[in-house]
């Protein structure tokens, strides 16, 4: 197993009498994407605040690569690259000079500061519109820029907070082949989303935080197993279906549970190899079938089976 | 070092890229203190100050006439003749301070009543009641005028006759009271002087000449520097209180910054709060520096104010930078939401510049406010740049200046330092 670049141990943070993170720990390994999921009010931002030095924990240990993550200079800080939810970026300068900026930062300057300005441009597809201002830009277009600024200073881990929010779909794409380049090289990601289908296609470990403490720390396989069901067939009747009939339905091979509501039906299922049978069953009763629907068991399901609530609540 | 540059260079692009604040921060200050300071009397080379009345002749006596062109010839009047009528409409709508009227028979009148006061003539005066000062010196600008003018009709060949009359008129009274038997007198002795004034071959014509003040004035600006020029503090108290709105501004920014996240972005970065925090008061103080200085040169150009102590004037701007710059961190230390700071920062800095004398200088002030307005720090930037231009006074004065406001510069700096730092413990 790869060694730790991220180690954060029994890290709690409060606000007056609220706790905001309790106890969390979590591991991020070198070239793992961790995906850090949770609702609104969960504790991911105050997380992500601490592992980057931004806001101080009340206890706990923050470890990147190693060094201590504090406030203030910081060799830790030095190794992260930090993508906030907001842009941050001044509408005011161009492009250019906000990656100047963000670089300098970071002690680069000359030459060496150039070529990373440019290299970044390139990385996220603005090397033709380095001397525009943001304020010019597209939400998307802003949003790689500001993924832009965090990778100057060559980062061994990127944290990204809710980097697609607000981006239409071309442009969330444009920012995914970026990230997956990133992955490409063997680059640390921890990506915080509410997009769950974003989450499981870049992560390859999943933390999943709720109320400020950490519910689930695995692969999504391993999170999958935990559920009953893996799969779910969506089926629209000719007519309400009788008590009868909703019972043998239950009663088929891998259906977990059924649902109804007025002539649709949802059935669980515990493989999605079950459904054909299912489908085949109701239609020897007679059933006429208007539409029919199968779908993999999603992290939405898991965070529902962990928490009881959904994701968006 | 290379992030501190950098920080500092990243809010002077923001700034330049700002033409609204730059066009604030900079013409507005030359609008307004042009306006005050041609108010306060310019350059005072224009003849400006001179006093509007109206005059209103309805006496062709020789004397009611010399009145009207000794008045119009006075250096502080500007007088328009006009008839009653007009002049009152034009002092009710306030385009006249004070009209006077010289009725008709009123030179005789006031010659008559000269000895022993009988039968004065009333001469009817407007004014606007809003411009009493003005009454007050005009009543004394007549007073001079008149008694020159009546005394020397009467002490002239011209008045024997109305000594002759007046003579008389007092034998007459005098049978009655015996009081009145000196000034008979008087007058007696009086018309024999005007006889011999009379008489062609004395070469004596002082009585001619009339009574005159027993003095006069040599008036002389004393400032240590050149010539008082009204703009040089205009200037002064506007660049103050508009480069202190430029501070509010730079701490708004950063409660902006605060509330859009780019706060935390930089916090992320490996440089330590105090480090983003001098940046923002070193750029901040270049800024205030820059704009007190092109205030100045505006000044300099188009209103011939002078700088007497150049060393004095860059310590003070750059005092004064400073100070500008621990004001704008604390208002973001202090204040909560941008919408809010704004607001009372808005308000402490309007105060903070009446009470430095911004607006009038503060030696109008009474001696007490004169006292207590030095505990604020405007009072001592404005009149720094007052004793380094038209009061030209020593560097050691100029220093004084730098030094309190350079104490009052860290003391807002420490205590924005401070809040920022509980906050971030939090």
């Amino acid at each position: 197993m790869a060694s730790a670049l991220l180690s954060v141990q029994q890290v709690s943070k409060s606000y007056g009498a609220r706790k905001a993170v309790d106890g969390v720990s979590f591991q991020v390994r070198r070239g793992q994407t961790l995906g850090l999921i949770g609702p609104n009010g969960a504790g991911k931002s105050t997380t992500v605040g601490m592992i980057c030095g931004v806001l101080r924990a009340d206890s706990g240990s923050i470890l990147v690569d190693g060094e201590a993550m504090g406030q203030g200079a910081s060799a830790a800080k030095r190794k992260i690259g930090y993508v906030p939810q907001d842009l941050a970026l001044y509408e005011d300068l161009s492009a250019l000079e906000n990656l100047h900026l963000f670089g300098a930062l970071y002690g680069l300057k000359g030459a060496l500061l150039k070529e990373r300005c440019r290299a970044a441009l390139e990385l996220v597809q603005l090397a033709d519109r380095a001397g525009d201002h943001p304020s010019t830009f597209s939400g998307g277009m802003k949003r790689r820029l500001n993924i832009a600024a965090a990778l100057l200073h060559d980062p061994q881990l990127l944290i990204l907070d809710e980097p697609t929010v607000g981006v239409d779909p071309q442009s969330r794409n444009a920012i995914f082949d970026t990230l997956e380049a990133l992955q490409a090289q063997g680059r640390s990601l921890i990506y915080t989303s509410h997009y769950m289908e974003e989450v499981e296609r870049l992560a390859d470990h999943l933390v999943i935080i709720d109320h400020g403490k950490v519910l689930a720390d695995e692969t999504p396989a391993a999170l999958y197993q935990r559920l009953p069901a893996q799969a779910a067939l969506y089926a629209e009747l000719g007519e309400e279906p009788s008590a009868a009939l909703l019972a043998g339905v239950q009663a088929q091979s891998g259906v977990q549970d059924v649902a109804r509501d007025g002539a649709a039906l949802t059935i669980r299922l515990s493989a999605a190899v079950h459904a054909a049978a299912v489908l085949a069953w109701l239609n020897a009763q007679g059933m006429p079938l208007l539409h029919f629907a199968t779908a993999k068991t999603s992290l939405e399901d898991i965070f529902l089976n962990l928490t009881g609530r959904s994701l968006r609540d | 070092m290379t992030a501190l540059i950098a920080l500092v260079r990243k809010d002077l692009l923001l700034y330049l890229n700002n033409r609204r604040a730059l066009l604030l921060h900079l013409l507005m200050p030359v609008v307004l203190a042009a306006f005050f300071g041609s108010l306060f009397g310019g350059n005072s080379s224009a003849g400006s100050g001179k006093i509007d009345i109206g005059l209103v002749i309805q006496d062709h006596s020789t004397i009611s006439q010399r009145i009207g062109a000794g008045l119009k010839t006075n250096s502080v009047l500007k007088v328009q003749e006009l008839s009653e009528q007009d002049a009152q409409a034009l002092v009710k709508k306030g385009k006249l301070a004070v009209a006077v009227v010289l009725p008709e028979g009123f030179g005789e009148r006031a010659a008559s009543a000269l000895f022993g006061g009988r039968g004065k003539p009333a001469m009817p005066v407007y004014y606007d009641p809003s411009q009493s000062t003005v009454l007050a010196m005009v009543k004394g600008l007549l007073t001079q005028q008149v008694m020159q003018e009546v005394s020397a009709a009467v002490m002239g060949p011209e008045g024997s006759a109305i000594t002759a009359r007046q003579l008389d008129q007092v034998r007459a009274e005098a049978a009655k009271d015996p009081r009145l038997a000196p000034l008979g007198d008087f007058l007696d002795s009086f018309k024999k002087f005007q006889q011999q004034s009379a008489a062609p071959d004395t070469g004596n014509d002082s009585g001619a000449r009339g009574m005159s003040m027993p003095y006069h004035t040599e008036d002389q600006a004393l400032s240590s520097g050149p010539k008082y020029n009204g703009y040089a503090h205009s200037f002064a108290g506007m660049g103050v209180q508009f480069i202190l709105f430029m501070g509010i501004d730079m701490g708004i920014g950063i409660l902006l910054a605060r509330r859009l996240g780019i706060w935390n972005r930089l916090q992320a970065a490996p440089v330590s709060l105090t480090t983003v925090l001098l940046g923002r008061a070193l750029s901040g103080a270049l800024i205030a520096m820059a704009l007190m200085t092109a205030i100045f040169l505006c000044a300099v150009l188009v209103f011939k104010v002078q700088i007497s102590n150049l060393p004095g004037f860059i310590g003070i701007a750059a005092c004064f930078g400073l100070l500008t710059a621990g004001f704008g961190l604390l208002v973001a230390a202090f204040g909560k939401t941008p919408e809010a700071a704004r607001g009372i920062a808005s308000f402490a800095t309007l105060i903070l510049v009446m009470l430095g004398g911004a607006w009038v200088p503060s030696f109008i002030f009474p001696v007490w406010m004169q006292q207590v307005t030095l505990i604020t720090p405007t009072r001592w930037a404005v009149d720094g740049l007052d004793a380094v231009t038209w009061r030209g006074l020593d560097f050691a004065v100029a220093a004084q200046s730098m030094a309190v406001q350079l104490g009052f510069a860290l003391l807002f700096g420490a205590l924005a330092v401070w809040k920022f730092r509980r906050d971030q413990e939090r």
